[in-house]
C-alpha cells in the first residue's frame, strides 16, 4: 500500500482514521479535517472553474497584512499608547463611533478609538498588544512544529519500516489526550515552580509540543505520495543519496501545501492561546492577551460590552481570515493528491 | 471477533502508555513529587511523612503498578489541599460534564445531520452556499467566544436564560446556553462532513436503481444514502469528544458548572497536583475507551471493515 487511501474497506485504525488528524484544540472547534473535507465534493466544479482568488481573499489577505504590522510596529506607532496606561477618564468609555465615545478625545486627552476598559486603559492599543502575544505564539509554534513535526513526517514518510511504526505509534499516543487537557498538563508541567504564571516561552513550548503530532502526520502524508512518484525513483536510480532526494526532490513538493495548511494552523494554535489566557494559564495578567482581554470584559458585559466584544471580534475576524486565506490557498495548490 | 480483540490489544496498549505518563507527570515535575505536593521549603518531617504516605523511595515501575491497581479499583489519591479523596470528587463532578456534553453532541446533531443531508441533496443551490459560508463561519468562532457572545445576546440582552448555573439547578433549561456554547462550533464539522459524504454516496449507481424503482426521496436520503454516509461523522463524533472535554473546561468556568473542567482548573492554580493527576487520568482513559467504542461501532455499520480484517 503507497499511499494511504480513503477507500473505507481500509480498516480504520485509531490512527487511519480520518479524523485523527485532527489538531483537536479547546477553544474552538476548528478542525483541519472538516476545512479539507469540501475540497473532495468540490474537486470536479472547482477543476472546471478558473482558479482565481476571489475578493474575499483580498480583504482577508489585507486584514491579516494591516494587522501583522501594527502588531509588529506597535511600540514605535504614535497612535498605538502604552496598554497599561490607565486614563481615568476614559473608563468604560465606548467606542468613538457610539453615544458616550468620542472621535477627538473630548472626553479625556487623548483618543480611544475602541474605547476604554475597565481600568481606563486603552482598547485599541491593548488589542494591538494583545495581537502581538497571538501572532507570535501562533507563527512561532507553528513554525517549530514543523521543523520537528515535519523532520519526523518527511523521515517518516520516506524511510518507512519500524522507525515509521514507532515514531506515528508515539504521535497516536500524544493525540490520544484530549488537547487542552494535554495542554493543561504541559503548561503545569513547564511553569516554574512557585509561580503560576506562565511565560512566553512556556506557553510557546506547550503549543509547539501541541501541534507536532498534527503537523508530523500531515506531512508524512504527502511524503507518502511523493516518495513514489516517478521524479523520486529517477532520481534514485541516477545514484542520489537519500539525504538528496529528501531535501532536493520531495521537499519542495512537500512544501507548497504545508504553507497553505500553516495558516490553519497558526488559527488553531491561537485559538488554543486564547484558551489557555482566558482561563489565566498564558501569559500572566497585566500583558494583554486577546483571551485575558475577553475574560475581564465579561465582567461588565452589561455596563459596557464592548470591553468583552471588541477583543472577540478581532480575534474572530483574525481567525476567519487564517482560515479563509489557508483554504482557498489549499484549494489552488490543489491538495487532493495529500488526501489525509 | 478477530478484529475487534486486535482493537482490544491496542486499547490495552494505549491505556498503559497514557496512564503511565500522566502518572509521570507528577513525578517528572520539578522538585519531584515532594515539592509538587507540599510546595518548596517543607520541613523534613513532613517530606519524611509524604515519602511515607505514598511509598516514595521505591522503584518508579512498582509505584506506577500499585497506583494503578489502585486507580482501577477506584482510589485515585487524595487531595493535599482539602483532604478529600480524587474519587469523592470526580464523583461529585463527573455527572454535570457529562449532561453537559451529550447535551451538547445531540444538539450538534439535531442540526447537523437533517442540514447536512438537505445541502447534499441542494447542493450548489443558493441553500447550499449560505449554509456553507455560515458554517464556515461557525468553524472560526472559538467557544469561549461563543459563550460570552451568547451570554450578551440571551442572558443580558435578553433576559431568556441565566447566565449562571447554580449547583443542583442543572437541567436542560439552565444548560442550555452552555451546551449550545458547544455545540454550534460542532454543527459545523458534523455537517461539512456529512453533506461531502453524502454527495459521494448520492452519485452511486444503487441510489439510481432507488430512483428508477420509483421510491421516495425521503427514503432514499434517510434509508438508502444516510446510513453509508454516516461513517465519518461517527468518527469524527468519537474524536469530537476530546474536542468537548477541553471545551467544557471553558465554558464550565464562563457559566459557573461545578464540573470536572472546573475541578481541574481549580486543582492547577490550587497547585493540587493529585487532583490534577487523578481527574487528567480519567478524562484521558474516558477518551480513550470512547474512541476504541467508535471504532467498534464502527465495524458494526459496516461489515466491509469486520471482513476486510477477517480475510486478512
Amino acid at each position: 500500500m503507497p499511499a494511504p487511501s480513503p477507500d473505507p474497506v481500509d480498516a480504520p485504525s485509531l490512527s487511519e482514521r480520518p479524523g485523527a488528524d485532527l489538531l483537536t484544540e479547546a477553544g474552538g472547534e476548528i478542525e483541519f479535517d472538516a476545512v479539507t473535507a469540501d475540497v473532495t465534493a468540490d474537486e470536479s466544479r472547482h477543476q472546471l472553474e478558473e482558479r482565481k482568488l476571489g475578493i474575499g481573499f483580498w480583504v482577508a489577505t489585507a486584514w491579516l497584512v494591516v494587522l501583522v504590522l501594527l502588531a509588529f510596529l506597535a511600540p514605535w506607532l504614535p497612535f498605538v499608547q502604552d496598554p497599561n496606561e490607565i486614563d481615568a477618564l476614559a473608563l468604560r468609555q465606548p467606542v468613538a463611533w457610539q453615544d458616550g465615545g468620542s472621535w477627538n478625545g473630548s472626553a479625556s486627552d487623548t483618543l480611544h478609538l475602541l474605547g476604554g476598559d475597565d481600568l481606563g486603559r486603552d482598547i485599541f492599543s491593548r488589542v494591538i498588544w494583545g495581537a502581538r502575544v497571538s501572532l507570535f505564539v501562533g507563527v512561532a509554534a507553528v513554525a517549530l512544529g514543523f521543523l520537528i513535526g515535519g523532520t519526523i513526517g518527511l523521515t517518516a514518510g520516506y524511510f518507512r519500516g519500524q522507525y515509521e511504526k514507532i515514531v506515528m505509534a508515539a504521535m497516536d499516543i500524544m493525540l490520544a489526550f484530549p488537547a487542552l487537557i494535554l495542554a493543561l498538563a504541559i503548561v503545569v508541567f513547564l511553569s516554574e515552580p512557585g509561580s503560576q504564571e506562565a511565560t512566553l516561552r512556556t506557553i510557546t513550548l506547550t503549543l509547539t509540543i501541541l501541534s507536532i503530532p498534527a503537523l508530523a502526520r500531515i506531512t508524512r502524508a504527502s511524503t507518502l505520495t511523493f516518495s513514489q512518484r516517478e521524479f523520486v525513483q529517477a532520481a534514485r536510480t541516477l545514484g542520489a543519496r537519500n539525504g538528496r532526494i529528501l531535501v532536493r526532490e520531495i521537499l519542495p513538493n512537500v512544501i507548497p501545501p504545508m504553507v497553505s495548511f500553516s495558516l490553519i494552523a497558526v488559527a488553531i494554535v491561537i485559538v488554543a492561546e486564547g484558551a489557555l489566557s482566558f482561563l489565566g494559564l498564558s501569559v500572566s495578567a497585566p500583558t494583554a492577551t486577546w483571551g485575558n482581554m475577553i475574560n475581564e470584559g465579561r465582567t461588565a458585559l452589561e455596563f459596557a460590552p464592548h470591553i468583552a466584544l471588541v477583543p472577540c471580534a478581532v480575534m474572530f475576524l483574525t481567525l476567519l481570515s487564517l482560515n479563509y486565506v489557508g483554504d482557498q490557498l489549499r484549494r489552488r495548490f490543489d491538495v487532493k493528491e495529500v488526501r489525509l | 471477533m478477530r478484529y475487534a480483540l486486535g482493537k482490544l490489544v491496542q486499547l490495552v496498549v494505549v491505556l498503559v502508555i497514557v496512564t503511565f505518563l500522566t502518572f509521570m507527570l507528577i513525578n517528572l515535575l520539578p522538585g519531584g513529587p515532594e515539592a509538587a505536593i507540599l510546595g518548596f521549603g517543607a520541613d523534613d518531617e513532613s517530606i519524611a511523612q509524604l515519602q511515607e504516605d505514598l511509598s516514595l523511595n521505591d522503584p518508579i515501575p512498582i509505584r506506577y503498578a500499585r497506583w494503578l491497581g489502585d486507580a482501577v479499583t477506584g482510589d485515585l489519591g487524595q487531595s493535599y489541599v482539602n483532604g478529600s479523596t480524587v474519587s469523592e470528587l470526580l464523583g461529585a463532578r463527573l455527572p454535570v460534564t457529562l449532561a453537559l456534553m451529550t447535551y451538547a453532541m445531540f444538539l450538534a446533531l439535531l442540526v447537523a445531520v437533517p442540514f447536512g443531508i438537505a445541502t447534499a441533496w441542494k447542493a450548489d443551490t443558493r441553500f447550499d452556499k449560505i449554509t456553507g459560508t455560515v458554517s464556515f463561519a461557525l468553524l472560526s468562532v472559538p467557544n469561549f467566544i461563543m459563550a460570552t457572545l451568547l451570554v450578551y445576546l440571551f442572558a443580558i440582552n435578553q433576559d431568556w436564560f441565566p447566565a449562571t448555573v447554580k449547583e443542583g439547578d442543572e437541567n436542560l433549561y439552565t444548560l442550555f446556553l452552555p451546551a449550545l456554547s458547544l455545540a454550534l462550533g460542532q454543527i459545523a464539522v458534523f455537517l461539512r462532513l456529512l453533506r461531502t459524504d453524502m454527495i459521494a454516496t448520492l452519485q452511486e449507481d444503487y441510489i439510481g436503481v432507488a430512483k428508477a424503482k420509483g421510491m421516495t426521496n425521503r427514503r432514499i436520503l434517510f434509508r438508502h444514502a444516510f446510513r453509508p454516509s454516516s461513517f465519518s461523522l461517527l468518527t469524527v463524533a468519537g474524536i469530537t469528544i476530546g474536542n468537548l472535554i477541553g471545551g467544557t473546561v471553558i465554558i464550565e468556568q464562563i457559566f459557573g458548572i461545578n464540573g470536572i473542567g472546573k475541578l481541574i482548573v481549580f486543582s492547577i492554580f490550587q497547585r493540587d497536583y493529585l487532583v490534577v493527576q487523578g481527574v487528567v487520568v480519567v478524562i484521558a482513559a474516558g477518551f480513550v475507551i470512547i474512541n476504541f467504542a467508535v471504532d467498534l461501532l464502527y465495524a458494526l455499520l459496516d461489515p466491509r471493515i469486520r471482513h476486510a480484517r477477517a480475510i486478512a
